[in-house]
């Protein structure tokens, strides 16, 4: 636990001390601003629903931008050598890694609030289904992160590692899309896997069991497969 | 602490980078281990800190097995690997104190742990400068503290010297020597002098076994050829077959011929038989001459001879 600490915290002071926090953070308030004011200016209706339809969309590049640099840098730098074999477990390396970009990424999510608090002066919120929407959007991070992470693993150049992620993290978002071109027996299958589909039901305001376990078993997943990967240089 | 390696044996792919070698190295041994790049070196050093593991053969650190108890190993060595791991853009402080939190020093003791290294490694006044600014040699320093930061009973250090200018060499020397009075110390290089300056014992690495295991001083020994004596005398009328003659009488010589006369002087090459000191006789013999002896000296087979000599492929 202190281990996983440690590194936690190394990894968000190296986010900080860097303009990468800083940038993506004003990237993401940036664009979720332009959403929410125009909703609001231009259409007069007092609601969330337009940025967290478009937050999956940014997380798409957000995402993989933050995590691309977990493993690949310290394989580049050589510095991957230094965690492994100090005396923790590959597994709180990840996990560390893991923590921290959630943490950056809650923290984008956290300043977004400030438009939840400025429409709940101007009309009536149903807080329960923001909420729901805020756990849903974290959780979906969660996935992203530990696939964004997971590739950064794969490789020591953090454009391949960008470009892995992005790619994975797109085939899962875009998986409820293209059902109408799926025979009907794949369709419920892939559309189980979207990470989307589960998010639509949490924004709605639904928490149901089935969405959580879909989100905490494939952040699981990701998880295993990055100390695997990490394993992997002793076997090959 | 001792670190015993039986029947090692590691194949990246179809190569074997290590091939089946057995050593055990006491406390309180400077050891390095010698060979030209891609000799197996670092493979052996990344198997014994737990970073890689190895397809054949044990390895055990103070008695534990590093394929069982990975994280207990760790804990007692600290390494240096070849490629500095250092975060750039961390100061040296924030380093070391990351460097120690990983090898869990208890929290109230790590300020005097950092402390103690900075004062040995002599980083007291860049203790506050981001390590990207430093230069190599400090830096090399800093990645030598974060091996030692908790103070570990082995430390193994992967080419601890290369890419360092003459002064820095000397100084991370002087401090490896100093280390290793306490510490069971292992260390890497293909630089023979490094060898022949820290080390209590070599051992020889090439392609992926040991081909030598000794102090300097017996590997010298070992592999001494025949003894080569140069000769220089004082010129004088007498005639150059007589004092070949004269000195190839002696027992034990093989051969001496002149090699060179100028004006003043006369040199011959002498060679005889291994492990026989003639130098006395033929200083004797020369005495007895009646000619005047300006020179003697002779040729010591050097590390790096044998070096060459071992690792020639």
């Amino acid at each position: 636990m202190n281990n996983i600490l440690t590194i936690f915290k190394k990894e968000m002071k190296s986010y900080f001390s860097s303009p990468v926090a800083y940038i993506v953070l004003a990237v993401f308030l940036g664009i979720t601003g332009w959403f929410f004011t125009s909703n609001l200016f231009l259409g007069g209706v007092v609601t969330m629903r337009n940025v967290f339809d478009i937050i999956p969309f940014i997380y798409l590049f957000f995402i993989p931008a933050i995590t691309m640099r977990t493993f690949a840098e310290e394989k580049k730098s050589g510095t991957i050598e230094l965690l492994l074999t100090k005396p923790v477990t590959d597994l709180e390396i990840v996990l560390g890694k893991f923590l921290a970009a959630l943490s950056l990424t809650a923290i984008a999510l956290l300043l977004t609030w400030t438009y939840v608090i400025s429409l709940s002066f101007i009309g009536k919120l149903d807080f329960g289904a923001v909420t729901g929407a805020y756990l849903g959007l974290l959780l979906m991070a969660g996935i992203y992160i530990s696939i964004g992470i997971f590739a950064s693993s794969l490789t020591h150049n953090q454009v391949v590692a960008f470009i892995i992620s992005f790619l994975i993290v797109f085939a899962l978002f875009m998986l409820n899309k293209v059902l109408i071109f799926l025979p009907s027996g794949f369709a419920s299958i892939f559309e189980y896997i979207s990470i989307d589909y589960h998010f639509g039901n949490i924004a709605r305001g639904v928490l149901d069991t089935r969405n959580l376990i879909y989100y905490l078993s494939g952040i699981v997943i990701f998880i295993v497969l990055t100390k695997t990967s990490l394993e992997s240089r002793r076997w090959t | 602490m001792s670190i015993r390696v039986e029947n090692l044996t590691k194949y990246y792919g179809p190569t074997a980078a290590v091939k089946d070698i057995s050593f055990e190295i006491n406390t309180g041994q400077i050891v390095g281990f010698l060979g030209p790049n891609g000799a197996g070196k670092s493979t052996t050093m990344k198997i014994i800190t737990t970073y890689l593991t190895q397809n054949q053969g044990k390895v055990y650190v103070d008695g534990l097995d590093t394929e069982q108890k990975p994280i207990e190993v760790r804990k007692k060595i600290g390494y240096l690997p070849e490629q500095n791991p250092l975060y750039l853009d961390m100061n040296v402080i924030d380093y070391l104190k990351f460097a120690a939190e990983l090898e869990s020093v208890p929290k109230n003791e790590i300020e005097s742990a950092v402390n103690k290294v900075v004062d040995l490694c002599g980083l007291q006044d860049v203790r506050h400068k981001d390590i990207g600014e430093l230069s190599k040699g400090f830096k090399q320093r800093v990645g030598l503290a974060q091996a030692m930061v908790h103070n570990p009973e082995v430390l193994i250090l992967d080419e601890p010297t290369s890419g360092l200018d003459p002064n820095q060499i000397i100084e991370i020397r002087k401090l490896i020597k100093q280390l290793g009075k306490q510490k069971t110390l292992v260390l890497s290089t293909h630089i023979m002098q490094e060898v022949e300056a820290t080390c209590d014992r070599v051992l020889i690495i090439n392609n992926g076994e040991i081909v030598a295991d000794g102090s300097p001083d017996s590997l010298q020994d070992k592999f001494r050829g025949k003894v080569e004596i140069n000769l220089v005398i004082k010129k004088d009328s007498i005639d150059k077959d007589l004092i070949e003659r004269a000195i190839a009488s002696i027992s034990n010589v093989e051969r001496a011929r002149v090699t060179r006369t100028d004006d003043k002087t006369i040199t011959l090459h002498v060679s005889a038989q291994k492990g026989h000191d003639v130098r006395e006789d033929i200083f004797r013999k020369i005495v007895s001459m009646n000619l005047v002896l300006l020179g003697l000296h002779q040729e010591e087979k050097s590390l790096e001879d044998i070096f060459r000599l071992l690792t020639k492929n």
